[in-house]
């Protein structure tokens, strides 16, 4: 128990008396299968876990289809992503760098935090033994098991983290607030003042006017954008509405509109009747480069079918969305996607 | 010339700082000619303004359309699990409007209709209970103000001066009245016998987004002053801070303070969450790091002037502003330095002072005339407990803590008015 508890729990309010039965009535009770659904923490030692098994062998392919497009084919981060892998004993370095290998200290929480909130965009689509498979492939990029290593809620509690000893409960009480309680001084409290550092020279500051320029600017654009004539024929209005919904889907990944970027996935700005993989940038992969060299176009057919099934459609995306059931989401998300075409 | 005024801004200022400070000088000011704008009859003081239905839910006026949340977009990968912050260089008082608040979201922000809302409490508790919105709105309930500041506000500052601006180093924090029912009130809705010794129980509060965010908060805290909140500065909390209900932790950080709060637990040990271990934990020089740092200490920030709020009005009085905070209780008192700290002045604490665990208001009204001042505040709380500077920060904890920076910042305020972000020995 942290001494935080300790002291505390000899002083008020755990003192006085929690009330008693009664009380206001309200609420009903939760069903068994209701707590089941929500109740999915695990806890170090593997308290929580469900039964399932997984290998870091079969791990690698889960992880290469719905991982890698952010934390890389070996778990060594794309971009601002986290890293996974690697960085042992880098903590007292002046950049440390954090890891599920060098920094976390139970597998437990890796397990958990897989379980519920990955993969990012698509949370909680993981069957229990792709989760032991994931978790079983970080370590294995971490060196930390071999790549037949086979995780399980057998021997999950036998696992030891790198890190389990890195770490102290909050000691401020004993460590720096004992020095901080002071009488401030108020005169002659240092001889000499000298800047020593200016945030301009790094110049890293966000530009404010360069922001609030962007933002009219985009409101000119967008007003242009509605007197453009439609050269089509007219989009449903409820249609795109719907799309824009659906598309919550893909914003996870895809930005698309005004100063649209590439993210995990390619902008789509512009994206009907142009040829596959044509976003400078990207790194697409190798599906899409060969679509491309095909000089196949996306169009309102491809764009359907490869809503429908992705992975089907193009065998080898590092798109891991596993597609759109409904054949009326398919076409709000194309009429979305055409409406907002700059 | 009226276009002129509207617009006249920080860019305004800083393109035509020189030539306004010529204008001004200390003193009552004398007028070269009758000013226009008195002595000709203006448009908005002949023809009718608005009626009452054009907005039937106002947003503030255009010219303050600066007043906003800003993002660092390097800090992190995506805007969907990111940060933003608050203008605090922009806003007085110390209420924070919910439209201009800081947003932190792991998996974005939600969409959840109360109609679909659902809070469960199981665990070691006598009945696992389900409320609804309603049913949160049957409880009796309590109405109180805090402060939220993400624990890693002014972390991109431990290595040296970085951002330039108090909305960058000091925004991820905000300020609201909440309304809510005591945490405590739903625990023993759902009964602690089953939980015997509560000294060592704590419980899991986790929410309702795809990151589902989940954290462990010790039984004691649960039951002191946690209030489960609904209503943020009189009306319903915005998407962004958790509508429906969102957790409030009082003078914690504010990964604590789940949004879209959807189940607590009762349990005999912490969950160890992934925010609880490998974020939220600050690393020490030494690569020891420090877990379970839930309070946020003492702290304060001169707002203005800063380098986002420059003086514009030239020499003469001059009203030194900011905001001073505890998560340990009351802030009894700031000094301001306006030469590195070599020297301080017990500055005055705004109307609201003695609100524990929010946001005070303290002013130096003073004057100037074109000095070259290293402005800097220090807060002391109702603990004792003096805002320590950054040096004295670092030689405990290195570089590398992140989290937790609640050091004195220093602004270099220019003859020309213009305030940067600087450190000093």
């Amino acid at each position: 128990m942290s001494k935080f508890l300790k002291v505390l729990a000899a002083t008020s309010v755990l003192a006085s008396p929690v009330l008693a039965e009664g009380k206001l009535g309200l609420g009903r009770e939760a069903l068994p299968e209701e707590v089941a659904a929500w109740d999915i923490d695990v806890r170090p030692g593997g308290m929580g876990l469900p039964e399932g098994r997984g290998d870091a062998f079969n791990g690698e392919e889960v992880f290469a289809e719905k991982c890698a497009s952010c934390h890389g084919d070996f778990a060594e981060g794309v971009d601002n992503w986290p890293v996974l892998a690697g960085g042992f004993d880098t903590l007292a370095d002046k950049d440390p760098v954090k890891t599920v290998g060098s920094y976390w200290p139970y597998l437990s929480t890796v397990w958990d935090y897989v379980n519920r909130s990955m993969p990012f965009g698509a949370a909680q689509t993981l069957t229990n033994d792709e989760v032991y498979a994931i978790v079983a492939y970080i370590l294995y990029s971490n060196d930390l098991v071999d790549d037949d290593f086979e995780l399980s809620h057998e021997n999950f509690a036998e696992f030891e983290m790198y890190n389990q000893a890195g770490f102290v409960i909050d000691d401020r009480a004993d460590t720096e607030y004992p020095m901080w309680r002071t009488e401030p001084c108020m005169e002659n409290c240092k001889d000499i003042v000298e800047i020593t550092m200016h945030a301009s020279v790094l110049d890293v500051t966000p530009d404010e006017e360069g922001e609030a320029e962007g933002a009219a600017v985009s409101e000119e654009a967008a007003e242009e954008a509605v007197e453009v004539p439609v050269q089509e024929a007219a989009l449903d209005p409820e249609l795109v509405k719907t799309g824009e919904k659906v598309f919550k889907k893909c914003k996870a990944c895809h930005q698309v509109g005004e100063g649209a970027k590439n993210r995990v996935g390619p902008m789509l700005n512009g994206i009907f009747g142009r040829e596959f993989a044509s976003i400078d940038g990207f790194k697409y992969s190798k599906v899409f480069i060969a679509a491309a060299e095909e000089g196949r176009i996306w169009d309102d057919g491809t764009m359907a079918e490869f809503l429908s099934q992705p992975r089907k459609y193009m065998k080898g995306t590092k798109m891991s969305f596993a597609g759109l059931k409904k054949d009326s989401d398919v076409d709000a998300v194309i009429a979305y996607l055409k409406s907002v075409d700059g | 010339m009226s276009d002129e005024l509207k617009h006249t801004s920080r860019r305004a200022f800083l393109k035509g700082g020189a030539a306004v400070m010529a204008g001004s000088v200390a003193g009552a000011a004398t007028a070269q000619s009758a000013d226009p704008l008195i002595t000709e009859v203006q448009d908005w003081a002949s023809f009718t303004g608005d009626g009452v239905d054009a907005t039937p839910y106002g947003l503030p006026i255009e010219h303050e359309a600066d007043v906003i949340r800003r993002n660092v977009p390097w800090l992190t990968a995506d805007p969907i699990s990111s940060i933003n912050f608050t203008p605090i260089h922009a806003l007085d008082g110390t209420i924070t409007p919910q439209g201009c608040a800081f947003e932190r979201h792991h998996s974005g922000a939600i969409e959840l209709r109360k109609d679909d809302y659902r809070l469960m409490i199981n665990g070691l508790v006598d009945r696992p209970l389900v409320f609804s919105y309603e049913d949160l709105e049957r409880f009796p309930r309590e109405n109180r103000v805090h402060f939220c500041e993400c624990a890693a506000n002014t972390g991109m500052e431990w290595a040296g001066a970085q951002l330039n601006g108090v909305q960058f180093t000091h925004g991820m924090i905000h300020n609201m009245e909440y309304s809510g029912v005591p945490l405590r009130a739903l625990l023993e809705e759902a009964g602690l016998d089953t939980a015997g010794d509560l000294a060592d129980k704590w419980v899991y509060v986790e929410g309702a987004d795809a990151s589902s965010n989940g954290r462990s908060i010790p039984m004691e805290k649960a039951l002191d002053d946690c209030l489960v909140a609904f209503k943020a500065n009189g009306e319903a909390l915005r998407k962004e801070h958790g509508y429906p209900v969102r957790l409030v932790v009082p003078g914690w950080e504010g990964n604590l303070w789940v949004k879209w709060l959807r189940r607590i637990e009762v349990m005999d040990g912490p969950v160890e969450s992934r925010e609880e271990t490998s974020k939220y934990t600050d690393v020490l020089a030494d690569g020891v790091a420090r877990k379970w740092t839930w309070v946020m200490d003492a702290k304060s920030v001169i707002t203005s002037p800063s380098p986002q709020s420059p003086i514009k009005h030239g020499n003469g009085a001059l009203v030194i502003s900011g905001l001073a905070w505890s998560g340990h209780g009351r802030i009894t008192r700031v000094d301001v330095s306006k030469d590195g700290g070599m020297t301080w002045e017990t500055a005055r604490l705004g109307s609201t002072q003695g609100d524990s665990k929010a946001l005070t208001r303290f002013y130096l009204d003073t004057e100037w005339n074109g000095e070259d001042w290293l402005l800097q505040a220090r807060a002391m709380d109702e603990t004792g407990y003096v805002q320590p500077t950054k040096d004295q920060l670092r030689e405990v904890r290195g570089e590398n803590s992140i989290y937790h920076n609640n050091c004195i910042q220093t602004w270099h305020l220019k003859s020309n008015g213009e305030a940067e972000n600087v450190e000093v020995s």
